[in-house]
């Protein structure tokens, strides 16, 4: 029963970084119908940024903040400099180019920082709560990842829902031209919408990294699960990604904790071919088809 | 004043508008009919900017909005009621209405005063606008153009799919706002008995080209042009 208790907590830490990771995906997707795989990449860049800031004597919240404004700027980057020209090109210019991404900041990682990995520090203490004689699988730094995931999470949906910004950022997401023809500048949406998305995956780089070390290929892991998770919520709903990456973070702690940890990937892909086959729409998706 | 000059659009080697010049007086509704492909829905996408034109010119109230992006022609005062309605189904009523005015920040129109005009709109304005039937999405269309107070209003199809007797309410409609308000309206549409019934002027696409342009009794009187042009 322990056992169980300790799995299900740590389940739940892990799941929000899985859902800040699919929120990143779906927030890019709901926008601009591209599966951003340099996402990985591009939260690796954000979190060696701020290992950069912290080493050089920042204080965590500094690093913190700035790996999230730099998510923010290099989102917008991307999309503008990268993105946009191939708006309107096949499907498939997207699949390449952002594969193209992820591999040149891979590349451009290793150059700069080297592929060693390396320590990253955690927010509070790794060490876990003690219930009466035990310790937990659950620490301080779990807390804290899982409230942040959660504000985080709250202040998208309150973007979205509660404010004329977000009104005009979903009416641009599922129809653009008709978004334009009422003065929305959809052009500046799609960038505020890649930035968020960034920013999101900027937050996941900083509080996975302790557990992962910090390398140019440590987060492909995270990316992989974390797109499943979005799948499992259909891959264009925000509260469909959080749940996702809840029940993700969930199962895939128990395969490892019952199973062993060899297993995780290999669950992680049973549980993603078994959401095609019987539910490919996901469990929350909105639309009733969807092209890949 | 809308003043539209040697306007010619192309698709590729399709030319859809072909040298149309037409003057639309502010306040007036101009009916623009043709048999499909004749260029109507090519003319008004123009004239909003969604499509390039390949040669001539396009002026709002004295200045010239050929080349100008979409969002600033809206904030010129054109607001563009796209063919099958437009009304995004995934928002609500009143989202949808919200997003009409947003451009024109607090000189938007009320909702009150479009819930005036369409009452059925504001019994439905918490429910997804994909719960509206068609004569309710055409209102909601219409509604969220008027939330941004535009002076041009460029309407595609509305009678589309539409029972006669909507058809007639929408079509008063058009004529109240243009009489109250001093609207400009462009009205393109297939069924041209009821466009010309409320219509300043009728003008007759065929093949991108204005094949005629009359006042819409000489127009609606005239059988062998109809039947040519619009196979009555």
């Amino acid at each position: 029963m322990t056992k169980f208790i300790d799995l299900t907590l740590s389940g739940i830490s892990d799941g929000a970084i899985y859902a800040a990771v699919a929120l990143a995906l779906v927030l890019i997707w709901r926008s601009t119908r591209i599966v951003n795989f340099a996402q990985g990449a591009m939260l690796m860049i954000t979190t060696f940024i701020a290992s950069a800031v912290i080493n050089s004597g920042g204080s965590y919240v500094l690093g913190f903040a700035v790996a999230l404004a730099s998510g923010f700027v290099f989102g917008a980057v991307v999309e503008r400099v990268v993105v946009r020209p191939i708006e309107h090109a096949p499907p498939l210019n997207a699949v390449i180019l952002t594969l193209g991404l992820y591999t040149l900041l891979v590349a451009v990682a290793g150059m700069i920082w080297g592929n060693t990995p390396r320590s990253f520090p955690a927010a509070f203490s790794l060490r876990g709560y003690k219930v009466g004689g035990t310790t937990l699988l659950f620490t301080p730094n779990d807390t804290f990842i899982v409230l942040v995931v959660i504000a985080v999470a709250v202040a998208l949906a309150l973007l979205f829902r509660a404010t004329s910004v977000g009104l005009r950022m979903r009416a641009a997401a599922f129809a653009p031209e008709v978004a334009r023809l009422l003065g929305v500048r959809v052009g500046r949406m799609l960038t505020l919408g890649w930035a968020l998305a960034a920013m999101t995956g900027a937050l996941a780089g900083v509080l996975v990294a302790p557990s992962v070390f910090l390398g140019p290929n440590s987060f492909d892991p995270i990316l992989i699960i974390g797109f499943v998770a979005a799948v499992l919520g259909g891959l264009d709903s925000p509260p469909g990604a959080v749940v996702g990456g809840l029940v993700l973070g969930l199962a895939l702690s128990y395969v490892s904790g019952y199973e062993g940890s060899a297993l995780v990937p290999l669950a992680a892909l049973a549980i993603l071919v078994i959401v095609l086959m019987i539910r490919p729409t996901g469990l929350f998706s909105a639309t009733k088809e969807r092209r890949v | 004043m809308l003043t539209i000059e040697e306007l010619t659009t192309d698709y590729g080697p399709v030319r859809a508008v072909d040298h149309v010049s037409l003057e639309v007086p502010d306040g007036s509704v101009t009916a623009v009919l043709g048999a499909n492909g004749a260029g109507k829905t090519t003319l008004l996408r123009t004239l909003t900017g969604l499509v390039r034109p390949s040669s001539g010119h396009v002026t709002l109230a004295g200045r010239d909005i050929t080349r100008l992006p979409v969002e600033e022609i809206v904030r010129l005062g054109m607001a563009h009621v796209p063919e099958g309605r437009g009304v995004i189904a995934e928002l609500t009523v009143q989202e949808n209405l919200r997003l009409g005015g947003m451009w024109r920040g607090r000189d938007a129109a009320p909702p009150a005063e479009i819930y005036e005009l369409f009452p059925r709109l504001e019994e439905r304005r918490t429910q997804p606008a994909s719960r509206l039937s068609g004569g309710e999405r055409q209102m909601l269309s219409i509604g969220r153009a008027l939330m941004g107070r535009p002076r041009v209003l460029l309407l595609d199809e509305p009678s589309l799919g539409l029972a006669p007797v909507l058809v007639a309410q929408i079509m008063s409609l058009v004529r109240k706002l243009a009489d109250t308000l001093g609207l400009t309206v462009l009205l393109v549409e297939q069924n041209a008995r009821s466009a010309l019934s409320i219509a300043s002027r009728g003008v007759v696409l065929n093949l991108g080209r204005v094949v005629a342009e009359q006042d819409p009794h000489k127009l609606a009187a005239d059988d062998r042009l109809l039947h040519a042009y619009l196979g009555f």
